[in-house]
């Protein structure tokens, strides 16, 4: 903090004459996202020695003030320091905004706990923090589904991809610390590579508003942001174990973080994590199990006008993928489907063999920015990442087990500069400009014909967001990005299908050479994406605030789309793309209207989405091949239009006990075929009770229910296939959800004291409590087993 | 203050090095050929100096073309025939044979012949793998009275064993071809 006030009153140049000097300036500090008053935030005069700070209800004051302009620099534990100017030619009352971390101003910022008890100050990434400890051996998907609004799209238990108001993959960004995750999130079955234990807090956007960070987030963005280091002379660190009965395994990760009161400050964190066969209520899940490993380090200084920091992370993953779901056509389909139970069921062990997925994710940011006088905030950040994705399937020949059928190495280098302008009294402003170059390398010593070509693909972006603020109640909010891609890819067509498709009379010109029944092409395509958002928030009756948002997200076709050529092994179906497609365009209303009180608290949020051009792959035909029949699936694009509602409340009974609920519900609608859309998350509702004493070891005891109901609107997929052993056409089932299921957890923890600096936290949680059988809709091996059975689990974490 | 300039500019430096190093290997990619597809089954049935083959050929494998089935003649009635399978790989050259890869993995495969309609003709004499299990890759067909039907050849992989037949023997499936209007004259 000193540091802050030296470094600042150097600096400030704003220096105010006048004789008159009776005047006052009050008001309070309000948290921008969520209007919760801020106490304990530090005010400074520059190039005065005055100072205030807020009290419990946020309120400052400074009496004897000179006619003039200042500057007031506000700085509070949870926030990022801001300057702002104001003019005193009177009495001032003003109040200022801080935001924790995001610079957006309409995008809702939610947090399951948003409503938390008020005994502490609220929305504070602490209790984020709280909340990822829970689920220190869980996926990202995992914490992410607790929200409202997300569900997730399934591949078993370990690949869990998040769904954001319906709609996944390259539709959902995901900012790890600032760096937007390039690990060919295109893919269904492939989970975000990145470590819980890395992050310090999560932030969820439904919607496309933050174009700072991207234009086409047609479903929202995931912001992870590691935890913040404080600048003063400390050492510190924390090591959590977990143990669990399902999955016979656990996970291990420990954080050491050092820091100096001269800014600078390192990090070093790794986490284990190993798990067997999982096992649902009746039978083990072969080849379920899980190996992950990961180490992060950050160093860097940290001023109030300048920082710097680099940042390095190491993501492998091992992922078992059900044995019973890699089958050969549909007639195997039909017996695995109508068996009711997996067809391979084997001892529990902690074997992973094909077929499974083996990826690996590096990750290198350097980032420094700059405050300039009158100006603003200026940052420069570069990153690397490489994502390798093996995946290995069932081979005829066991020789082969070794080698992967899917072998790809996908780099990618950002280079972006932003400025952000806080301290201009009316309008702030954020802008900047990002270039990335990325290159994908199939290796061809698979002997499997490549699922995504080699490509390099080029991307320019540049954004602008402003917002004013009208009133202290009132704020506008309106931006733009434009992006540009180019895709050089080298694709391998086989002959049969490239005139099947008619390319051959399409795009004569992009074929380079013909090698038997492959011809080598090399598309070149681009797309030009305009995005934009527009919004208001309105502050009334100090605990109510409305957002209004209005979205277009433009989004360019992913290499799958493009692409896709062939059986997918681990989907049992054939998927086309299509070289044609050009940019889906996402128009989205967002409205929500939400309440904080100390006993009663809640959040509306309706929305609806009209996607142009929505890319969406759907069964088509049935292909006959040697092993049987296949069913096509194909990439078109339609018009669809996506609606919902997200619902949390909460309410505190007594000063120990408190009750929450969450609402979501999501239509979508094909508008060609007049038909709903496949994979849609059914209606569902979860509901807490927490008794939580801080005066008893911090004691916190929840029981949650989950109810999630039947999807009663989905396409009809189903096929016939011929069985031979019976002589007959049977049908083939894809499309009938599973029914509805209610689950119950029961979660524990505690606090205790360690001596001085010492903390150990325990937590004891079952899930899944009375064994219920079930199926998720959105799993996508629901047609051959069923999901997790209870799972005890105990975790120790050790602050010190 | 000297020192950030100097960090920036470094950062400048190394990141416009990177994006030049990394983008200027631009050959072209080797073709991949498909080692997992078998694209041709085979079906030989020989009584004395009289070979009748069922052939179903599919070039692009699991692309948009169906396999082409042929078959060379009708069977003879209340005939017994000495029946063998050869699989292969045609996208490769020279072609894979498959059925040697089968034959080395015996316990892991297994192959099975299943009769529509009203053919009239059974399978047995299968020859057997290591462990005195059935293999299938050479068999005996025995014919009855003239009709006609489908025959099917299914090849599995992993089955379990022994079993009683398709309906019982899980695994994948790798072949499953299926010639309809076999005659038996």
């Amino acid at each position: 903090m000193r540091t802050y006030i030296f470094m600042f009153l150097l600096c400030s140049g704003m220096i105010a004459q006048n004789n008159e000097c009776n005047y006052t300036l009050s008001g309070k500090i309000i948290d921008l996202h969520d209007n919760s008053v801020l106490p304990g935030a530090t005010l400074i005069i520059a190039g005065f020695e005055k100072v205030a700070t807020s009290d419990l209800e946020g309120n400052y004051s400074f009496s004897n003030l000179c006619k003039g302009t200042f500057t007031i620099q506000i700085s509070h534990p949870n926030c990022e320091t801001q300057a702002f100017k104001v003019r005193i030619s009177d009495n001032v009352k003003r109040n200022f905004k801080l935001e924790h971390h995001l610079e957006e101003l309409n995008a809702i910022t939610l947090s399951a706990e948003i409503y938390g008890n008020k005994t502490k100050t609220i929305f504070e990434q602490k209790i984020t923090e709280k909340q990822l400890d829970r689920f220190s051996s869980s996926s990202l998907g995992d914490i992410l589904n607790t929200m409202s609004g997300v569900s997730s799209l399934n591949t078993g238990n370990a690949v869990v991809k998040p769904i954001i108001n319906g709609v996944h993959s390259s539709r959902v960004v995901v900012m790890n610390n600032g760096v937007r995750m390039e690990d060919q999130e295109w893919g269904a079955e492939h989970a975000p590579s990145i470590d819980v234990n890395t992050i310090g807090n999560i932030t969820l956007i439904k919607g496309a508003g933050a174009l700072k960070y991207s234009g086409d987030a047609v479903g929202g963005i995931i912001v992870t942001e590691a935890a913040k280091i404080p600048v003063k002379d400390t050492i510190y660190g924390k090591t959590h174990v977990t143990a669990a009965t399902n999955g016979r395994g656990g996970n291990l990760t420990s954080t050491l973080t050092k820091s100096y009161a001269n800014g600078w400050y390192g990090s070093i964190q790794g986490s284990m994590k190993r798990f067997g066969d999982y096992e649902a209520p009746d039978y083990v899940l072969s080849n379920t199990g899980i190996f992950e490993r990961s180490i992060s380090a950050r160093i860097g200084i940290n001023h109030y006008d300048h920082g710097l920091e680099a940042y390095y992370s190491y993501f492998k993953n091992e992922i078992g993928i059900l044995r019973a779901s890699h089958i050969g056509g549909a007639s195997d389909q039909v017996r695995a489907i109508n068996s009711g139970t997996p067809l391979i069921i084997r001892d529990f062990t902690y074997d992973i063999d094909a077929p499974k997925q083996d990826v690996t994710h590096h990750l290198f940011k350097i980032r420094g920015f700059k405050n300039f006088k009158n100006i603003g905030k200026v940052t420069l950040q570069y990153d690397f990442q490489r994502n390798e994705r093996l995946e290995f399937d069932v081979r005829r020949s066991s020789d082969d087990d070794d080698r992967a059928s899917l072998d790809l190495a996908l780099n990618s280098q950002t280079i972006r500069l932003d400025l952000d302008t806080d301290n201009t009294e009316l309008f702030n402003l954020n802008t900047g400009i990002m270039g990335q170059y990325q290159k994908n390398v199939a290796n061809p010593n698979t002997g499997v014909r490549r699922l995504i070509p080699d490509y390099e693909r080029f991307n320019l972006g540049i954004y602008g967001v402003a917002d004013f603020s009208i009133t202290d109640n009132f704020l506008v909010e309106v931006g733009g990005r434009f992006d540009y891609f180019y895709i050089d890819a080298q694709k391998f067509y086989r002959s049969s299908f490239w005139e099947d498709r008619n390319y051959d009379v399409l795009f004569p010109e992009i074929v380079v050479e013909e090698f038997g029944n492959q011809l080598l092409t090399n598309p070149k395509l681009d797309y030009s994406n305009v995005s934009a958002t527009l919004g208001t928030r309105y502050t009334f009756n100090d605990n109510y605030t409305l957002f209004t948002n209005y979205s277009v997200a433009s989004r360019a076709p992913n290499p799958s789309e493009l692409f896709s050529e062939g059986l997918h092994h681990s989907a049992s179906r054939i998927e086309l793309g299509d070289l044609s497609f050009n940019s889906e365009i996402a128009h989205k209303v967002s409205i929500t209207l939400q309440k904080q009180g100390t006993t009663f608290g809640f959040s509306v949020n309706p929305y609806i989405s009209f996607i142009n051009d929505f890319m969406i792959i759907e069964p088509t035909e049935i292909q006959q091949t040697i092993r049987g029949n296949f069913q096509v699936w194909e990439y078109r694009q339609t018009n669809a239009t996506l609606m919902g509602l997200d619902i949390d409340a909460s309410v505190t009974f007594t000063k120990n006990l408190n009750f929450s609920h969450q609402f979501s519900l999501v239509k979508g609608y094909d508008e060609t075929l007049d038909l709903p859309l496949i994979d849609m998350p059914p209606v569902n509702t979860t509901n807490s009770l927490v008794y939580q004493n801080s005066e008893l070891k911090n004691l916190r005891i929840e029981l949650q229910s989950e109810y999630t109901f039947r999807q009663n609107e989905f396409p009809d997929n189903n096929f016939e296939a011929f069985i031979p052993e019976t002589n007959t056409l049977e049908l083939v089932d894809v499309s009938t959800p599973p029914d509805a299921y209610h689950l119950l957890h029961l979660r524990t923890n505690a606090d205790f004291n360690l001596g001085k600096n010492s903390m150990l936290h325990v937590g004891v949680a079952v899930t899944n409590l009375f064994d219920t059988n079930y199926r998720n809709y959105l799993n996508r091996l629901r047609y051959y087993a069923d999901d997790l059975g209870r799972n005890f689990s105990i975790n120790l974490k050790i602050t010190y | 203050m000297k020192t950030f300039k100097f960090s920036i500019l470094t950062i400048l430096a190394i990141t416009s090095l990177l994006f030049t190093a990394c983008s200027s290997d631009d050959d072209a990619p080797a073709p991949v050929n498909e080692e997992e597809v078998i694209t041709t089954v085979t079906v030989s049935l020989t009584n004395g100096g009289n070979t009748i083959t069922l052939v179903s050929r599919d070039l692009d494998g699991d692309g948009p073309n169906d396999p082409v089935f042929t078959i060379s003649g009708n069977l003879a009635a209340s005939t017994t025939y000495l029946g063998s399978v050869v699989l292969l790989n045609e996208t490769e050259t020279p072609a894979e044979n498959i059925t040697t890869e089968v034959t080395e993995e015996d316990l892991e495969h297994q192959l099975f012949y299943t009769v529509g309609g009203n053919l009239d003709l059974t399978t047995s004499n299968f020859n057997l793998d290591s462990a005195g299990n059935i293999l299938g890759t050479t068999f005996q067909l025995t014919t009855g009275a003239a009709s006609t039907g489908s025959f099917t050849v299914t090849l599995r992989h992993e089955p379990t064993k022994p079993n009683t037949g398709l309906a019982d023997a899980g695994g994948e499936t790798d072949v499953s071809a299926t010639f309809t209007n076999v005659t038996i004259q």
